[in-house]
């Protein structure tokens, strides 16, 4: 949107320029600073005396004989088992994924599609859930799961993900499905298919983008869940991001900060890589429910 | 569609939703009217040359028995919601008849958990939902000035402090303010004070926790406020430039009135996503200073004697009567429209 007629002056353009810049930089610079400090030793990204330290790299050409150590990452990935939390992140999240979205499909496209009242009450209901913290779902969950034993396990956190969420997923596709215009599939119901068959063959095949930012959507809540996987999970089944805190350390037991740094190195970059590739649906999905109302 | 059709379509996701958030919520409503078991004691008789002493001890046999009979624990009604750890009611009206002045009754009653959490939860969604409104509002204004060309990369660099869970981009702040951190460590030298840190000021905790609330949610509300922008149609916008309006006029007659329902809606979302703070606190390690709602219940759950199961529940069912509180306006709102459209 540039205006034709408007002609902005210099100086505000120059200060429009700063403050973008300034602005990128407070929200990428923690990013690099601590890429770049996991192929540091401890003593110099987390320097005592000296913070330039973390630059020149002393103690790390000191303690490993060059400026840049993989040390922490090939710790971490074998010693600090983070191979396991992200296979079971891996599994978590693929199941997630799909499951959220043969569920989420079907249910959109009957919401979409219906006329009746509850419908819309059905949606507000979806809303309400959305609002719930996580952490009260979790407090509900716990002492049921331990009565039945099904407490720990993968794909507990798998179902109760998948459920947790489905309101935010209900509501996007929903977005979506009502842009797909009402006739083709009626026209496809004339022609004597059912509605499953209008669903599979006639309307799913030009829901492709949105699925797919409903899909990115389910697999960012699934990658980054702490709430539900710290608590919900034993130790021997972690995701990454409970894993990355329990190498933080407790006041029991001392943890191994470097771990924790590669470790969110290792657990943030496919996910940027992920929304650098399909940064149009990532926004086309946060924007679904709110400008199209 | 047909009842029946839409019945089998919407089954699964609508038993999930179900059984995994209608129940749980209903559990959590049992759950919260009773208490852990007290431990049973019994009388131990010892006996030694030099007489008989009668101690009192915990029976372990007996009261792992009894958690294993009844698990819930025993009946407590809503005693669990108004215990010292939540509500409070005997504390404060200790507190009323004890303390001399308003002031000094204030800090007492802010001084018990559940208050304490309560207050640091509001006022986190106090400083933070505006600031997220203020800040992605002028990062989308400026962007869309930015030549077309370059505005993708841009806004992938924007985007990322939301893309990122909350507990990692709170450690990667964290690592940075820390004492031994660049900017922390740059603090206390231009301070001239050795002793700054994050851990040893409350005042600086809360600070740090909101500015890191304002980085982590600015993005979405910049992303949907950027959307927003693209749909101001032209002619007023050109018409005004025409009239001689100003820049500042243009955007505060032309582009709010037009995006005035999407910034509701940023509110609406910041504000209940706000209202759950919790992974910051455990980031942060500022669980000293700084208690939220969420990260009450969280510390029930985690406690590694027993598992405070009714503790956390009662803090759960406030959180969520509070969330219900917040929603209410907007459930309204909705309901009225719905009746005019119908």
């Amino acid at each position: 949107m540039e205006y034709g007629l408007d002609k902005r002056s210099n100086s505000l353009k120059t200060f429009n320029t700063v403050f973008i810049i300034v602005w990128l930089l407070i929200a990428c610079f923690p990013f690099i600073w601590t890429f770049w400090g996991s192929f540091k030793v401890r003593a110099d990204f987390f320097s005592r005396s000296d913070w330039w330290y973390a630059i020149s790299a002393f103690n790390t050409l000191v303690e490993t004989g060059s400026q840049f150590t993989t040390n922490a990452y090939s710790e971490a990935w074998t010693e600090g088992e983070f191979w396991k939390a992200s296979r079971n992140t891996v599994i978590v999240t693929v199941f997630v994924v799909s499951i959220s979205l043969f569920l989420g499909t079907l249910g959109a496209y009957a919401l979409s599609r219906s006329t009746e009242r509850y419908a819309f009450w059905i949606l507000i209901a979806a809303l309400i859930f959305r609002a719930m913290p996580h952490i009260t779902l979790v407090s509900g969950y716990l002492f049921p799961f331990f009565q039945m034993q099904i407490w720990g396990i993968l794909p507990t956190t798998i179902v109760v993900l998948v459920a947790i969420n489905q309101p935010f997923t209900l509501w996007l596709l929903y977005s979506f499905f009502k842009t797909v215009p009402k006739e083709l599939d009626e026209s496809a119901l004339i022609d004597g298919c059912s509605y499953f068959q209008a669903f599979r063959y006639i309307i799913m095949p030009v829901m492709w983008p949105g699925v797919i930012t409903a899909g990115l959507f389910s697999l960012m809540l699934a990658y980054n869940d702490f709430t539900v996987t710290a608590l919900l999970l034993n130790q021997e089944n972690h995701t990454m991001v409970p894993k990355i805190q329990s190498y933080l350390g407790t006041n029991q037991h001392e943890g191994n900060l470097m771990w924790a740094v590669s470790a969110v190195v290792s657990a943030t970059a496919p996910l940027f890589m992920l929304v650098m590739f399909f940064q149009r649906q990532v926004i086309s999905g946060l924007t679904a429910g709110a400008v199209k109302g | 569609m047909p009842n029946k059709t839409f019945f089998w379509f919407f089954l699964p996701t609508g038993l999930a939703m179900i059984l995994f958030i209608g129940l749980p919520i209903i559990s959590t409503g049992i759950q919260s009217f009773y208490a852990q078991h007290d431990q049973i004691v019994k009388e131990v008789k010892k006996c030694d040359p030099f007489g008989c002493k009668v101690s009192i001890v915990v029976d372990q046999e007996e009261t792992s028995k009894l958690r294993e009979a009844k698990p819930l624990g025993k009946f407590n009604g809503f005693g669990t919601y108004v215990d010292r750890n939540h509500l409070a009611f005997d504390e404060i009206s200790k507190f009323w008849k004890e303390t001399n002045s308003t002031g000094e009754f204030i800090d007492q009653v802010t001084n018990l958990p559940f208050y304490k959490a309560l207050i640091f939860t509001l006022t986190y969604c106090l400083f933070v939902t505006p600031n997220v409104l203020f800040l992605g509002f002028i990062i989308a204004l400026s962007l869309n000035a930015i030549s077309r060309k370059i505005r993708g990369p841009l806004i992938f660099g924007t985007i990322l402090p939301m893309i990122v869970t909350p507990l990692v981009g709170s450690l990667v702040l964290f690592w940075m303010i820390d004492a031994k951190g660049i900017i922390g460590a740059n603090l206390q030298f231009l301070m001239d004070d050795p002793y700054l840190s994050l851990k040893s000021s409350k005042t600086l905790t809360w600070i740090t926790i909101i500015i890191y609330g304002i980085w982590h949610h600015s993005p979405f509300a910049f992303v949907v406020f950027y959307a927003a922008l693209q749909t101001v149609p032209q002619e007023p916008v050109e018409a005004a430039i025409i009239d001689g309006a100003s820049r500042f006029q243009r955007v505060r007659h032309i582009v709010l009135p037009h995006i005035y329902p999407v910034v509701t809606f940023v509110a609406l979302i910041s504000l209940m996503d706000n209202f759950r703070v919790f992974e910051p606190i455990i980031g942060f390690s500022a669980e000293g200073s700084a208690q939220s709602l969420s990260w009450l219940i969280y510390d029930n759950l985690v406690n590694e004697e027993v598992i405070l199961f009714g503790s956390a529940a009662a803090t759960s069912i406030m959180t969520i009567i509070g969330i219900a509180i917040l929603l209410t306006p907007v459930l309204i709102r909705t309901w009225r429209e719905f009746k005019t459209v119908r």
